[in-house]
Parts: structure tokens; C-alpha cells; sequence
């Protein structure tokens, strides 16, 4: 199981690094009504979504009286009541390197599943009702279900509105298109002793969060709008209200609960319009719930995308060139269609920075499929998938061990890469030296734990079953260089504890008990008194919310920055109060104590006094942060499996990772992040198969046919942290949330291979497609 | 119809359509601990105890309850001292989004009750059907391991 080294750090640090229990965690473990769909709002209508059963079709007609005449139902809204403004979903700073391809309804539909009318009723089964007899009448239009072909001549046209901004070629169905090189592919290829090209393709994932999206809106007593959602974004929500409705953005108020699991599925406005347009019409509070088939289907999956990698080497394994060549799929529209895109490849090429040429080039193309968005890992796992398994087949062809290929080729602490400049999300990135990377250590450990040396290559037989072992490393980001900004304000409280307001969403990650450890650290109190609340976009400062692995390093560095500037506050105020000068005092246990005379006061008696007493006024600040760049934690996974070779089933036996992420603030909830990304990871490697009819209907909506990762699955899990310290984080932090899924697909494709001799290049890998190969070469 | 159904050792009296299931029910009575992710007897989320033994809610008609004893995990912390289930959980961080863990807490004290100390694999099998995305797994059965380990029995790792 789980192992945390930090006894240096341990000591040195009172409140962070340390393995303290959640601030919200006595509400979760007692099932206190904590999450959207708990909260009771008198009079609330049950809003529901008619949807479309057509990948790709105009609406013709939408009659909508026979529905309105069932007894409970208020109001039915089509594309016809609705603005027409463009927009997108995604979640993500403004403006956003997204098209604008969407309305909140449309005339025309895009996928199986697309909205195509909004039902409000006194009661779900009205709503349910109401919904199935609102009568459309569709022209059908020929669908775009292959990626591949989306681009052909003479394919369909998905988005041919004139409205749609930002999209890169409409015409071609290509929502975005990226290119860079750096030195020369050709010439250095031409140099190298080995050149070795494959292609593999990454299918999509489901979140599978377990809390359903939800969101619920209605005016408050004095008329302003509020929205409580199930949102990893609350302000990007509110803009994005703001625009679709033409309200002023302080007339909205989007207020963030508990949230039941995010994992980037709810980085996007998926709910909220719908049923602030009920609101808006019937002026009264209405409630929107998907249900498990909704989650599925009409809200985002992972981009599936497809690689062609080229790398060319020396004989001794040192590589010179990598080019990627990639395709991706949004679906039918374009949410973070570029980004992701550009992670695929800024989040992995710069991990083997000692190449002289490397090109990444490549469309994101739209299908009649669901929209793909935001998803852990954000195309890291689909591009690593890629690089780090042509890798390993290249090492094979040179007769070298592949762990000591990534090894050599890998970037270490002081070095940089042109990458982390030339490649951004969207845009350009920001040059950076890797200040921390403790990625040799990750290696090190990693080896020994799963027995690499003893048992790599040699194809352990036990009867009709047969063993073998993998690897491989990867890097993240934290948070968005340049872009990304969170706020923290934290005020004093007269018993010496203190509010922290954050705009950065906890979905589960146990960040609001983190940003409270990071508080406490510096003002010198235990976590507990400090009372974290988040998020409210009335009541908390602005954060662009909980993405890009950007909460522990952005908005942790903002409550360092607010914390100390509190700090000062007190120092100051204490000044005064003991009348000796500043620099003499310092600050421990709560209490302002002077080194020269020994004389002390505590937060409690300063606090009281300044309110009633003594100088009358309110210690506070508020303090922003913005990352310069963007530290990479690092991660190196083994994997050990067992294929039974009379039917193709892989058992996992053991999955080991080991992962820096600068200093764990709360090395137990650390571990839990990386434990949970690897189990979505192993997931969607073994598991997790999103398949679609002819018509391209989802047909894994629920988790019968879609299947998640139980405990009976896999063998052992251990997943460890290795200490470094990254000066820019706070208090030596760096993020972990996302790192965890990148390496499970490689790891266990190679570990297969080195079993088999079988190489699968499409994830998820299927027993079945295994079991021909086996056949195929009798192994 | 009427119905009268004892929840948490409460006798409510509710009214209810043929058709309605446990779980909107109980929610609907206030006991918004229980869950519902799937409504299709896949994710153990909506769990509830049924005269002791793990049922899950979503599936199960409400009237079927009548003239038995539902428990909730609100039932646990009553006195505002927290049940070891959850004591242990929060040591090990095995909440994370929380969602889950309504149902994973009453399917944990079902299977000690009937077996105090269970193996690592038997906790698996005990709790398989008790889905949770955000954890890893691995810190929930540490979270049971330790509850033996607590409460003097002998861990079987
Ligand atoms: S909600 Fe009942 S099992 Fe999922
Ligand atoms: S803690 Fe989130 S689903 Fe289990």
C-alpha cells in the first residue's frame, strides 16, 4: 500500500505535509444534505430535456400542444423562445481558445441526445410525461460517425451555421488545427541509425463521476438570479450566463456545493442555461437532475484520438527526432477541442527534451458523436499513450532494456525544453527550467517495487497463463502559465480563527482542507481555526476554477500570499499593542510574542481588542495569484500483468506508481489523488469500452454496459510519493490530481507485449482482439 | 396508498404511488444521505440497511419495506459521536467527493457485523458492489482493515 516520505519535512513543517483529516470530511462521512440535488427549494419546477434520437438532423417542426396540455406542466421551451447567441461550454479563461458552436437550443441537432426542447412541470412525472409527447418532426441528414473521415470530400456538413465563430475550417469539419517544429525532422532523420513509425489510437472514457450533474436556479428575495450548480467552474458560469442572456454578470450568482466528483466532466456549462431559461420565463425556481444515461451521453467524454509516431535513434537508444502526427475527436462540438490537442503533445514531448527536431502536428475534427471536453489528464494519456509505447518498441528493436531508453532520454531537474515555449494550451506556452524533478528517484523506487530487473523479458509461464512486466514516466503540468488566476481573501475572527474565502472548487479533492493547511502554516494556527468556505461567485474572490491540475499550485499560492499579508496585518497591529517595534515580534501558537521582552498577546485578546477597544477595525486581505509557469510533477509506473492465453484476459497483478509532486501538503490525500487517477487510468485500459450503434447512439450509457473499475479487478496497487521541493510552489507543492491516469494505458499495453510478445495500439485493450493474436501467433 | 414505513427506529406514515421506490421515498422523507448515482442496481451508492442486511433503494419497491427496519447512515452519528466506520475513513482518506460513502459505510457495517474480521479479499468481495470513482480503492479497505485493527481483532492483510 501507500508509503510518504517526508520525515525531514515533517518536522519542519507545523501544519502542511501533514496527513490532516478533511475540513468538510464529517459532513461527507454522516451524509449531511451537502450536495445541488440535496438542497430543498420551495416550489421548484422539475425541468426535463426532450432529446434528439438522430446523430445529425434539421428540426422541421416542433409541436409542442399536446404536451403543454398534460396536468403539471408550465412551460415548454424550444430554440424558437430562446436568444441565438453562440457560445461554448467550456469552462476556461476568456477569452476561451474554444469555438463558439453552440446555443442553448438549436434548429438543427448534432448527436443522439441533443436537446431539443426544455420541459418545466409541477412534478418529475409531469416533466417525464411532457417530455416523451412533445412531437418533432426531423429532416434526417446523413451523419459523420468515423473521425477518420470526417474530413473527406463530399463528407456532411456538422456545423454550417454562419453564426459558429472560431471554428478552423467548418467546411472540412475541422474544429482545430495545430502545427510546430523545432530544428529539422527530415535531415536529422536522415542522421539516425534506426527509424521506427506506428500508429495508436486511444478510444474515449466516460467520468463516471458518481453525483449526476446537477443544477437548480431561482431569484432570491431581492431579484438576483441564483444558480447553484454542480460546477468545477463557478465563474466561468456566470460569464457565460451573462452572455448567453444578456445579463449583467452582477445581477447572477452561481454558487458551488460539495460536489460528488468532477475529474473535469463538470468543467463546463452543461445544466445551468436550461434551467435558468425556466427561470427566466416562469420567474420561479426550476431544478434540473441528469440521469445516468444524460451524464453518459449528453455531456462531455474524453477526446478519442489517434497518434502516427516517427522517432528516429541511435543505435545505443539515444533519440534525436520524435514527430507525432495526430488526430482528435470533439464530437459535435468544439469545447477545448485545441487545447487538448496541444496537451497531447506539450505535456509529453518536453519529458524527452534531449532531441534535436521535433514536430506535432495535427486536426481536432467534429463528428455527430458526443462532445468531447475536459477529462483528467486533458490528451496527456492519449499523446504518452502514443510516445511512451513507440518508445518501448523502438528499445525492443534495438535489443535494449525500454525502461533504460526513457531513462536516458528524459528530462532532469535544472534542464528545460523549447516545448514548454513553443506550446501553451491554445496558444503559446511559457519558457520554464524544470526547478524540481525527482523523476530518477520515481524510477528507482518503482523498479525495485515491481522486480524489473528479475522479471522483465522473461515471459514467466504458469500453466495457460503467462506474466509479464512494463513501464513508463510521464509529466503534468500545475495549473495554466500566464492564465489561469485564483484569489483567496481571508479576514480574522475575534476568537483568533479565521474565514478563507476561495473561488477554487473543491469536487472531492480535499483542496478546501489543503488551501486551510497552507493558511494555517503561515499564520501560525492549527488548520481547524481556519473556516474555509468555496465558492460562491457573490461571497468568494474570483478563481478560474478547479482544472489544469492548478488548485494546490494557483490558488494555493494565493492563500500563502493572502495568509502572509495577514500575517503583516497582525504583526503591525500587535506592534502597536505591545508598543515595541515589529521586528522584534514573531508569531507561534497563535500568539504574537516579543524575542526581546517575552511578551506576548494572543490572536483571541488582539482580535477582541481591535474590534472594541483598541484601534477599531477588521484585519483582512485578499490576495491574487497567477502562475509564471507551470511546474511538472512527475510520475513513473510499472505494471505487472498476466495473460490468460486461452481466452485473452489480462489480469493486472500488480500496478506500481510512484510520483513527485514537490512537497505533499497532505501526503494522504496526495496518495489519494494518484491512487484515484491510476484506478481511472487502469480503467481505461482494461475496462472502460464506450461503444455506439449504427445511428450512433451511445449504447454504454449506464454502468451495466459501461464498466468501471470495481475492487475486484485488479491485484495489488501501491502508489507512492518521492520528496523534492518546488521553489515556486507553495510551500514546496506541486499539482497531482491529473498525473496519475497518463501512465496505466502504456504501462500495461508494454507489460502485454512483454508477456506475449503482443503489441495492442488500441485502449482499451479487448480480451477478445487479444485472443486472435494469441491465435495468430500461437504463443 | 398508505404506508408506514420505520426508518433510523422512526415510524413515518407516508403516502406513496404503487409504483415508487425506496429510494425517492426516502429522499423524499429527508434522508438525503442516500444517493442516487446509477438507479439501476449498479453502483451501490443508494444503499440502506434492511433489517440489518445491504439493500439497495433504488431498486427496491418502497412498499416491500413495510414491517421491516430501515437504517440510513444518518442513524449512525445520532449522538453526535461519529460511528468507527467513519472515524476510519476520515484517517484514511477514504472520502473523497463523499458520494459515495453513505452506501460504502453501511455495507462496511453489515460485513463486520457478520464477520469481524475480514481479509483484504473478503472486504473486496463484501464491497464490490459499492462503487466509488474517486479514491483508488485502496484507502477504503485500509479504512476497514483498520477498524478490525482498532477494535482488537486480528488483521488479515
Ligand atoms: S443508485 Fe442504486 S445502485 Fe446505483
Ligand atoms: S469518494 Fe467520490 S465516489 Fe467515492
Amino acid at each position: 500500500m501507500s508509503e510518504v516520505l517526508n520525515i525531514k519535512e515533517l518536522k519542519r513543517f507545523k501544519s502542511v505535509n501533514k496527513s490532516v483529516k478533511k475540513v468538510d470530511g464529517i459532513a461527507l462521512v454522516t451524509g449531511q444534505p451537502v450536495y445541488t440535488n440535496d438542497f430543498d427549494v420551495p416550489g421548484a419546477l422539475h425541468v426535463r430535456l426532450v432529446r434528439s434520437p438522430y446523430a445529425h438532423a434539421r428540426i422541421k417542426e416542433i409541436d409542442v400542444s399536446k404536451a403543454l396540455k398534460i396536468p403539471g406542466v408550465v412551460t415548454i421551451l424550444t430554440y424558437k423562445d430562446l436568444p441565438r447567441v453562440p457560445y461554448t461550454r467550456a469552462g476556461q479563461g476568456y477569452p476561451e481558445p474554444s469555438p463558439y458552436d453552440t446555443f442553448v437550443l438549436d434548429k438543427k441537432v448534432r448527436y443522439v441526445g441533443d436537446p431539443v426542447a426544455i420541459v418545466a412541470a409541477e412534478t418529475e412525472k409531469a416533466a417525464r410525461l411532457a417530455a416523451k409527447a412533445v412531437k418533432v418532426e426531423y429532416e434526417v441528414l446523413e451523419p459523420v460517425l468515423d473521425y477518420e473521415k470526417a474530413t473527406a470530400e463530399g463528407a456532411p456538413i456538422i456545423h454550417d451555421e454562419p453564426e459558429a465563430v472560431g471554428v478552423y475550417d467548418a467546411s472540412r469539419n475541422i474544429a482545430a488545427h495545430f502545427e510546430m517544429e523545432v530544428g529539422n525532422i527530415e535531415e536529422t532523420l536522415k542522421k539516425c541509425d534506426k527509424i521506427i513509425e506506428r500508429t495508436y489510437v486511444a478510444k474515449t472514457q466516460l467520468h463516471a463521476m458518481m453525483e449526476p450533474h446537477a443544477a437548480i436556479s431561482y431569484f432570491d428575495p431581492n431579484g438576483r438570479l441564483t444558480v447553484i450548480s454542480s460546477t468545477q467552474v463557478p465563474f466561468h458560469a456566470r460569464r457565460i450566463l451573462s452572455r448567453i442572456f444578456g445579463l449583467h454578470i452582477g445581477d447572477i450568482r452561481v454558487i458551488k456545493p460539495r460536489i460528488g466528483g468532477g475529474f473535469g466532466g463538470k468543467q463546463a456549462i452543461h445544466l445551468e442555461p436550461y434551467v435558468v431559461a425556466v427561470t427566466l420565463k416562469t420567474k420561479r425556481p426550476a431544478r434540473l437532475v441528469y440521469d445516468r444515461p444524460e451524464v453518459s451521453m449528453a455531456t462531455n467524454i474524453r477526446h478519442e484520438m489517434k497518434y502516427t509516431v516517427t522517432i528516429g535513434a541511435m543505435k545505443d537508444g539515444t533519440i534525436k527526432v520524435i514527430d507525432m502526427k495526430g488526430l482528435s475527436n470533439t464530437g459535435a462540438y468544439g469545447e477545448h477541442a485545441l487545447t487538448t490537442f496541444m496537451v497531447a503533445g506539450s505535456k509529453t514531448l518536453p519529458l524527452y527534451n534531449k532531441v534535436e527536431a521535433v514536430r506535432f502536428t495535427g486536426d481536432v475534427v467534429y463528428t455527430n458523436l458526443p462532445s468531447a471536453g475536459a477529462y483528467r489528464g486533458y490528451g496527456a494519456p492519449q499523446g504518452l499513450f502514443a510516445l511512451d509505447c513507440t518508445i518501448d518498441e523502438l528499445a525492443h528493436e534495438l535489443g535494449l532494456d525500454p525502461l533504460e531508453v526513457k531513462e536516458r532520454n528524459s528530462i532532469r531537474e535544472g534542464e528545460s525544453s523549447p516545448i514548454f515555449r513553443i506550446m501553451g494550451e491554445g496558444r503559446e506556452g511559457v519558457d520554464q527550467i524544470v526547478r524540481s524533478c525527482k523523476l530518477q528517484d520515481c524510477i528507482d523506487k518503482g523498479k525495485t517495487a515491481i522486480g524489473w530487473n528479475e522479471k522483465r523479458g522473461k515471459q514467466l509461464r504458469n500453466g495457460n497463463k503467462v506474466r509479464g512486466v512494463g513501464c513508463a514516466i510521464a509529466m503534468q503540468g500545475s495549473g495554466i502559465a500566464k492564465i489561469d488566476m485564483g484569489a483567496a481573501t481571508i479576514k480574522m475572527n475575534e476568537d483568533g480563527s479565521f474565514n478563507l474565502l476561495l473561488g477554487a472548487t473543491d469536487l472531492g479533492t480535499g483542496s478546501d482542507t489543503i488551501m486551510a493547511q497552507i493558511a494555517a502554516e503561515t499564520l501560525g494556527v492549527k488548520y481547524d481555526r481556519i473556516k474555509v468556505y468555496s465558492s460562491d461567485t457573490d461571497m468568494t474572490p474570483f478563481d478560474t476554477g478547479a482544472y489544469a491540475s492548478s488548485t494546490t499550485y494557483v490558488s494555493g499560492n494565493a492563500v500563502r500570499k493572502a495568509a502572509e499579508m495577514v500575517r503583516e496585518q497582525i504583526l503591525e497591529n500587535a506592534a502597536k499593542y505591545l508598543e515595541e517595534p515589529a521586528e522584534n515580534l514573531y508569531i507561534e501558537n497563535a500568539k504574537v510574542i516579543s524575542n526581546k521582552t517575552g511578551r506576548e498577546v494572543t490572536y483571541e485578546e488582539l482580535c477582541t481588542k481591535l474590534f472594541y477597544t483598541f484601534e477599531q477595525k477588521q484585519i483582512a486581505a485578499t490576495a491574487s495569484y497567477v502562475g509564471e509557469e507551470s511546474p511538472p510533477p512527475f510520475l513513473a509506473t510499472f505494471a505487472e500483468v498476466e495473460v490468460d492465453l486461452e481466452t485473452g484476459k489480462v489480469n493486472l497483478v500488480k500496478l506500481v506508481s510512484y510520483a513527485d509532486c514537490g512537497t505533499p501538503l497532505n501526503p494522504i490525500q496526495a496518495i489519494g489523488q494518484l491512487e484515484g487517477g491510476t484506478m481511472q487510468g487502469i480503467g481505461w485500459a482494461l475496462f472502460e469500452d464506450v461503444i455506439y450503434g449504427k445511428d450512433g447512439r451511445m449504447l454504454t450509457n449506464d454502468f451495466f454496459t459501461y464498466k468501471i473499475p470495481t475492487r475486484m479487478d485488479y491485484g495489488k496497487l501501491e502508489c507512492g510519493l518521492v520528496d523534492s521541493y518546488e521553489p515556486t510552489g507553495p510551500y514546496g507543492a506541486k499539482s497531482i490530481a491529473e498525473i496519475g491516469i497518463d501512465t496505466p494505458i502504456p504501462a500495461i499495453s508494454n507489460a502485454i507485449f512483454d508477456a506475449t510478445g503482443i503489441r495492442l495500439r488500441k485502449a482499451p485493450f479487448n480480451s477478445e482482439e487479444l485472443f486472435f493474436e494469441i491465435l495468430k501467433k500461437e504463443v | 396508498m398508505k404506508l408506514e414505513l420505520t426508518i433510523n427506529g422512526r415510524v413515518h406514515s407516508v403516502e406513496i404511488d404503487p409504483g415508487e421506490m425506496l429510494l425517492d421515498v426516502l429522499r423524499r422523507l429527508g434522508y438525503k444521505s442516500v444517493r442516487r448515482s446509477c438507479n439501476s442496481a449498479s453502483c451501490g451508492n443508494c444503499t440502506v440497511l434492511m433489517d440489518g442486511k445491504p439493500i439497495l433503494s433504488c431498486t427496491t419497491f418502497a412498499a416491500r419495506a413495510m414491517g421491516h427496519n430501515i437504517e440510513t447512515v444518518e442513524s449512525l452519528s445520532e449522538d453526535g459521536k461519529l460511528h468507527d466506520i467513519q472515524e476510519s475513513l476520515l484517517e484514511t482518506g477514504g472520502a473523497q467527493c463523499g458520494f459515495c460513502i453513505p452506501g460504502f459505510v453501511l455495507t462496511t457495517k453489515a460485513l463486520l457485523e457478520e464477520n469481524p474480521e475480514p481479509t483484504e479479499k473478503e472486504i473486496r468481495e463484501a464491497l464490490n458492489g459499492n462503487l466509488c470513482r474517486c479514491t483508488g480503492y485502496e484507502s477504503q479497505i485500509k479504512a476497514v482493515l483498520n477498524i478490525t485493527r482498532k477494535r482488537g481483532g486480528h488483521v488479515n492483510e
